[in-house]
């Protein structure tokens, strides 16, 4: 896989990973284009897209985007259920994802991703595994940050 | 599962507006943050945004800065998001490193994320990086390695790779699997980025092969597939072991955490199969090993589900890979007819990819799905379209190539994606180039200037712009040319062939999968066939740089330049220094500095000179003084010309009657006629205009015609159907056609020449080449000859497909080239009274249609004709037999005829014919019916064999015109065929063109036992042959002779016993008498006639006629 993108309907980039070098103009210009691309498509359009030399798997989700860019030898299918999963992930984890989640914790989905895909190929294929490595990760964070940030205990209901 | 997901996110609206809803509550753990994301929201243009982020950014500056570490985490997720957004916070780089570096755990995991996600992999701040990353490598703190391994394998500078390397080895052997798989993925990296580095730990990847972990095993296919795909050579060992793997896994005999959907570790087992299906292309032993479990994998993937589908995809990919097996072939090819037919849009996208993928090896799967393909071809999704064309472009052939690339331009037009324009753009290109080159190579044929082919190979050697291109274009030129090598070569022109020759020579290495052993044998093939000429054979000699046994073969030829070539090739082939200093590869690349002056030569002149040689003296001035020297010049004045000028004169010339006279080859029937008739004659300008196939400006024009108009609607194979069953059909406007036919129109021209059977298989039903014209068989004689020629002669369509009984005619694919077929066809002709196949030459005599055609009762339209049947089609058989038969003249009504048979209709115009049998000679009648509303004006009735031209001015609406031809037939023929063309002008404006074509046949004679008797006796030429018996049923001999009868028109006079004689004639006094006698289990038969090559032609279509039976 090249890279990962989450952006919403009104095409605001949610995540991005990319598993390729590439410079940030480079990525500004891939994902204005990607964004359109994904976006003008319409819902009964096939998930698959070729675009440049690269094929770009997507797959929506109420109002989030999930596109990944993978080489033309990779298997198209699988990289749906990879996104599949990735979601699966996150709804575990979140308990009922909705895009909010990712918006306000996307530091936390980038962990999710990070112990689900290493560079850019997939680490663990076990659900079990994943939630239970970024747990014990957790469990130290949350610990430290009832000791050290107790603004984060600030109520902010507000949203 | 999924389901919950799409629910709660659907709810995300509702959730946005109302504040108190449980799930915001958690939302945001850093009111900062929160706060920033939601002033986002609110903001309403672009600059307000900007300008907020500024003035956060601005604040995240100043507090990064100073020594208050606390809020470090927070400020890093704010930069991270503001970077998301797309403002720049390069400031905050240094921090983020700084962070990993000395933070605490949780500090540290944010860190390394915003590390990660700030910088690439050629970010000079990374170097600051490799401390910490050591630091935490040694940590006893679990997570502190894995966050270590986590960024080392996203990016990690490559020279500093040596500098961890070591210790993330180490982790290899580390008791928490976490940690080994971390481990391996980052290995897995440094593989990537530089695999020098990772060579001596091969055998640790083994180790992780093996890993009782499961993950930890998956994650070490990764570096496998990676080096297997550089080198499958190296893991052919390994293959068992990845078989018994997946063997398992397949099996079921992971731990249920690993099942994804029930299916167990989807993610394994496509690695596997990926893996396999490297180790196992073109290596027949370690593809056995693997045929079971691929077959398992195949029969366990059956549930309706994605993943499933993913595994079928890579399996059935896999299956084509590796050396064939045939069951799983068909299980495979099964698969991917299911994808393709699928409703579900993803999988059948899939299936065309998996089509496009195997289509080289088996087209006939994508002959099986043509009627899919042609409707994803107008798919509404743009993508679907497109791996159509890839697709479609796979299977371009000569036949075919208009209408793809016709596609292409299409799909061109209405594309903005400047990439797949360019991709499109030059597979027209590659397309286009070989094959029209392909074209004008064969019909351009030997009277080609040498400067075309020789440009083309230049063109082809020096190449284009870009390496790449160049290369897929000399790959397309060797595909299609081995393609064509395997068809017939004989048929090429022998510059083609030279053209051919010398680019496989160059370029098939280019081409992996094609073995050299091959292209030798294709091109050995040129040397065994008789009509390669000597100079092609030493371009194809010198192809064959090492083929020892070739040369010594041709060693010993009569020919002074094949035998040099050969001996250069043996000393070549002894010599492999020499070769590589002679015929460096790929030297067709270096341009060659031709030293014309030939100066190399200078040391030898001189030393000759010295040595008391004449000096040279250039031809004009040797010939000047040989000239002056002698009284008479006994030389014909033409060879005083360079001779490269006279050959391009040959050349130029237009016309083939003038090359085959100056060539001595057989020239076309002009010549042949006009020899036959009259020898003296000496052929100039006025004649030229017709070549061997008649007019030859406007069969050109009428072919291209033809060609272009191929996808355009034409009748259902239902009513063609109709059409062939009933013979007396009328020939009516075919009814508008519904998009149905469109499609299987356009199917029919797609594939068409795929398959070697295409014209059976293409769409399931017998006729499936398209026919602009409703044509038809004619009579009882000629049902199946005559449908065969019929379905045949869509593509040699204008060509004069006159059936002088050459069984090359028939039997060979009269789909080929028209100038191929007619040539044959000539050459047959040219040495016809000299065969005992003896051939017959229709001179038809133009006078009786002159003579007709100037009879103003009869034919032109604006006399008034009785109007057609306005509903004939309605009402077809005597009555429209009579209809038409009212307009045969009086004298020739009164003979016995042929039914009037329809040939060929279309909306506006109907051709029917039928022959009348007269005492002395044969005539045809036509009959022209405008069925149409409005006047056809300017039609032109052209009959191949005779050149015979009528022009009618014009037939008004709902009439009938008819025309007549006597034909004389000059040598015995059991069937004459005479082909036409009609075009005609529609008050529209739109020429169009249909074919005529006609059959005749002998007729019976009708003599009693004691008449055959005497005739018997008087007849000196006769032949013996056994024919098989026709055994359904009936009296073997009772139902062989009927169906001679029935099927050539023969009288049977009598049948006693076992015997039987028939008779027959072809005019009135060219009898043909035939007995038979029941032999066994065969039919002994002996033929008489006065006429000398007419038993040998009755027989051969007896023998016909029964086969076909």
């Amino acid at each position: 896989m090249q890279f990962m993108l989450l952006f919403s309907r009104q095409g605001k980039l949610r995540l991005q990973k990319w598993y390729v070098p590439l410079s940030d103009k480079e990525k500004k210009k891939i994902t204005r284009e990607l964004v359109q691309t994904v976006l003008a498509r319409k819902p009964k359009m096939c998930s698959f897209l070729e675009w440049r030399d690269l094929k770009i798997v997507y797959k929506r989700y109420a109002s989030l985007y999930f596109c990944c860019a993978i080489e033309d030898q990779d298997n198209e299918l699988i990289t749906l259920e990879i996104i599949h999963r990735y979601v699966e992930l996150l709804d575990k984890y979140f308990g009922s994802v909705c895009e909010l989640d990712i918006i306000f914790n996307f530091e936390k989905a980038y962990f999710i991703l990070d112990e689900f895909l290493l560079g850019g190929e997939a680490q663990e294929t076990s659900k079990k595994n994943v939630l239970k490595a970024i747990e014990q990760a957790d469990l130290l964070q949350e610990v430290s940050n009832t000791g050290l940030h107790p603004e984060s205990f600030v109520n902010p209901s507000c949203v | 599962m999924s389901d919950v997901v799409e629910k709660t996110l659907t709810a995300l609206p509702s959730l946005l507006s109302l504040d108190s809803q449980p799930g915001s509550a958690k939302l945001s753990s850093t009111s900062k943050l929160g706060n920033l994301i939601r002033g986002i929201t609110e903001l309403t243009s672009k600059h307000e945004e900007e300008k907020l982020i500024q003035r956060e950014l601005a604040s995240i500056k100043e507090q990064v800065s100073s020594p208050n570490t606390s809020m470090m985490k927070e400020l890093m997720v704010r930069a991270i998001y503001c970077e998301s957004l797309g403002y720049e916070a390069s400031f905050s780089y240094i921090h983020a490193i700084k962070l990993a570096q000395q933070g605490t755990v949780l500090e540290k995991r944010v860190g390394y994320l915003a590390v990660s996600l700030f910088l690439n992999e050629s970010h000079e701040l990374l170097l600051l990086l490799v401390n910490t990353v050591l630091k935490d490598l040694q940590s006893t703190n679990l997570i502190e390695v894995c966050m270590a391994l986590t960024v080392v394998s996203q990016m990690f500078p490559k020279d500093m790779i040596p500098a961890i390397l070591p210790l993330v080895e180490e982790k290899l052997n580390h008791p928490k699997e976490i940690i080994r798989r971390k481990a391996v993925l980052a290995l897995y990296k440094f593989y990537l980025i530089a695999p020098n580095q990772v060579q001596h730990i091969h055998n640790k990847f083994r180790k992780a092969l093996c890993d009782k972990d499961p993950g930890v095993m998956t994650a070490s296919l990764h570096i496998y597939l990676q080096m297997i795909q550089e080198n499958p050579e190296g893991y052919k060992d390994l293959t068992a072991s990845f078989v018994t793997i997946l063997k398992q896994v397949v099996g079921g005999k992971l731990p249920m955490d690993f099942n994804y959907h029930s299916v167990p570790a989807p993610w394994l087992q496509i690695q596997l199969l990926r893996i396999l299906s490297l180790l196992g292309k073109n290596d027949q032993s370690t593809s056995e090993i693997m045929y079971e479990v691929l077959d398992e994998s195949l029969r366990r993937a059956e549930m309706n589900h994605n993943i499933t589908y993913a595994i079928l995809y890579e399996c059935v990919k896999c299956i084509y890979t590796i050396h064939p097996k045939s069951d799983l072939l068909e299980k495979a090819a099964k698969c991917i007819g299911n994808f393709v037919l699928s409703p579900k849009i993803n999988l059948k996208y899939l299936g065309l990819k998996a089509l496009t993928y195997v289509v080289q090896q088996d087209p006939k799967l994508a002959l099986q799905h043509q009627m899919t393909i042609i409707e994803c071809l107008d798919h509404p999704d743009l993508i679907i379209k497109r791996e159509t064309l890839e697709l479609l472009f796979r299977i371009t052939n000569a036949q075919n190539v208009t209408v793809i690339v016709e596609k292409m331009l299409e799909f061109l037009h209405s594309n903005t994606d400047d990439y797949t324009t360019i991709d499109l753009v030059g597979k027209v290109a590659e397309l286009w180039f070989i094959e029209t080159m392909n074209t004008v190579f064969s019909v351009g044929g030997d009277m080609m200037q040498p400067d075309i082919p020789n440009s083309f190979l230049k063109l082809l050697s020096e190449g284009f712009d870009t390496v790449e291109e160049d290369r897929k274009l000399r790959l397309f030129a060797v595909d299609s040319y081995v393609s064509l090598l395997q068809g017939e070569p004989g048929k090429l022109p022998q510059r083609f062939l030279q053209v051919i020759s010398w680019v496989l020579g160059e370029y098939s290495h280019l081409r992996e999968e094609l073995e050299p052993a091959t292209v030798m044998r294709l091109l050995a093939k040129l040397l065994d066939m008789k009509q390669t000429s000597s100079e092609t054979k030493s371009w194809v000699l010198l192809v064959f740089q090492s083929a020892q046994e070739v040369s010594e073969t041709y060693g010993s030829s009569m020919d002074t330049v094949l035998r040099q070539r050969a001996q250069e090739l043996q000393h070549l082939s002894q010599d492999c220094e020499l070769r590589a200093r002679v015929l460096p590869q790929d030297a067709g690349l270096e341009p060659l500095e031709v030293d014309s002056s030939l100066s190399f030569l200078d040391g030898f002149v001189s030393e000759a000179l010295a040595a008391g040689a004449a000096p040279y003296k250039p031809p004009h001035q040797r010939q000047e003084e040989l000239a002056q020297a002698k009284a008479l010049s006994l030389e014909p004045y033409g060879l005083s010309l360079p001779i490269s000028m006279s050959s391009c004169s040959i050349a130029d010339r237009q016309s083939p009657t003038l090359l085959s006279m100056s060539s001595g080859l057989s020239g076309d029937s002009t010549d042949l006629s006009h020899k036959g008739s009259s020898t003296t004659l000496k052929l100039d300008g006025v004649k030229r205009v017709w070549g061997r196939e008649g007019y030859l400006a406007q069969r050109e024009a009428v072919e291209e015609a033809a060609q272009v108009e191929v996808p355009s609607p034409l009748r259902s194979p239902s009513q063609q159907a109709e059409a062939d069953s009933s013979h007396s059909q009328t020939p009516t406007p075919t009814p508008t056609p519904e998009p149905d036919q469109e499609k299987q129109q356009l199917a029919s021209s797609l594939f068409f020449g795929l398959s070697s059977q295409s014209s059976v298989c293409l769409m399931g039903k017998s006729e499936p080449t398209p026919q602009r014209f409703r044509r038809k068989a004619k009579g009882q004689a000629s049902s199946s000859g005559a449908a065969e020629q019929i379905s045949n002669s869509l593509v040699s369509a204008p060509s004069a497909v006159d059936n002088f009984l050459c069984n090359n005619l028939l039997d060979s694919n009269i789909t080929s080239q028209v100038g191929i077929s007619s040539s044959e066809q000539t050459s047959e002709l040219s040495q016809g009274p000299a065969t005992t196949n003896g051939t017959c030459d229709t001179e038809a005599e133009s006078t009786d249609g002159d003579i007709k055609g100037s009879n103003p009762s009869l034919i032109i339209g604006d006399n008034g004709l009785v109007a057609a049947d306005p509903t004939p089609h309605k009402d077809p058989g005597s009555p429209k037999d009579f209809c038409l038969s009212s307009h045969l003249p009086a004298e020739l009504s009164e003979l016995c005829r042929s039914e009037i048979t329809p040939l060929c209709s279309n909306q506006s115009l109907g051709l029917s014919a039928c022959h009348v049998h007269k005492e002395d000679s044969l005539v045809l009648v036509v009959f022209i019916t405008n069925s149409s509303d409005a006047a056809i004006r300017q039609i032109l009735l052209d009959l191949d064999s005779e050149q015979l031209q009528v022009i009618y001015h014009d037939v008004t609406s709902h009439s009938v015109a008819m025309h007549q031809f006597s034909l004389t037939v000059k040598r015995p023929s059991v069937h004459v065929e005479v082909v036409g063309m009609v075009s005609y002008q529609l008050p529209v404006g739109t020429p169009q063109e249909s074919l005529t074509l006609c059959r005749f046949s002998c007729r019976p004679l009708t003599v009693s036992t004691e008449e055959y008797g005497t005739m018997w006796l008087s007849f000196s030429h006769d032949t013996k042959q056994n024919l098989t018996l026709i055994s359904d049923g009936e009296e073997p001999l009772t139902a062989t002779l009927n169906v001679l009868k029935e099927k050539l028109q023969l009288h049977i006079v009598e049948i006693i016993g076992m015997e039987g004689i028939i008779a027959c004639q072809l005019l009135r006094d060219q009898p043909c008498l035939m007995h038979c006698r029941v032999h066994a289990d065969v039919l002994a038969v002996w033929l008489r006639s006065p006429v000398p090559d007419l038993p040998d032609c009755l027989i051969y279509h007896c023998q016909r006629a029964l086969q076909e039976h």
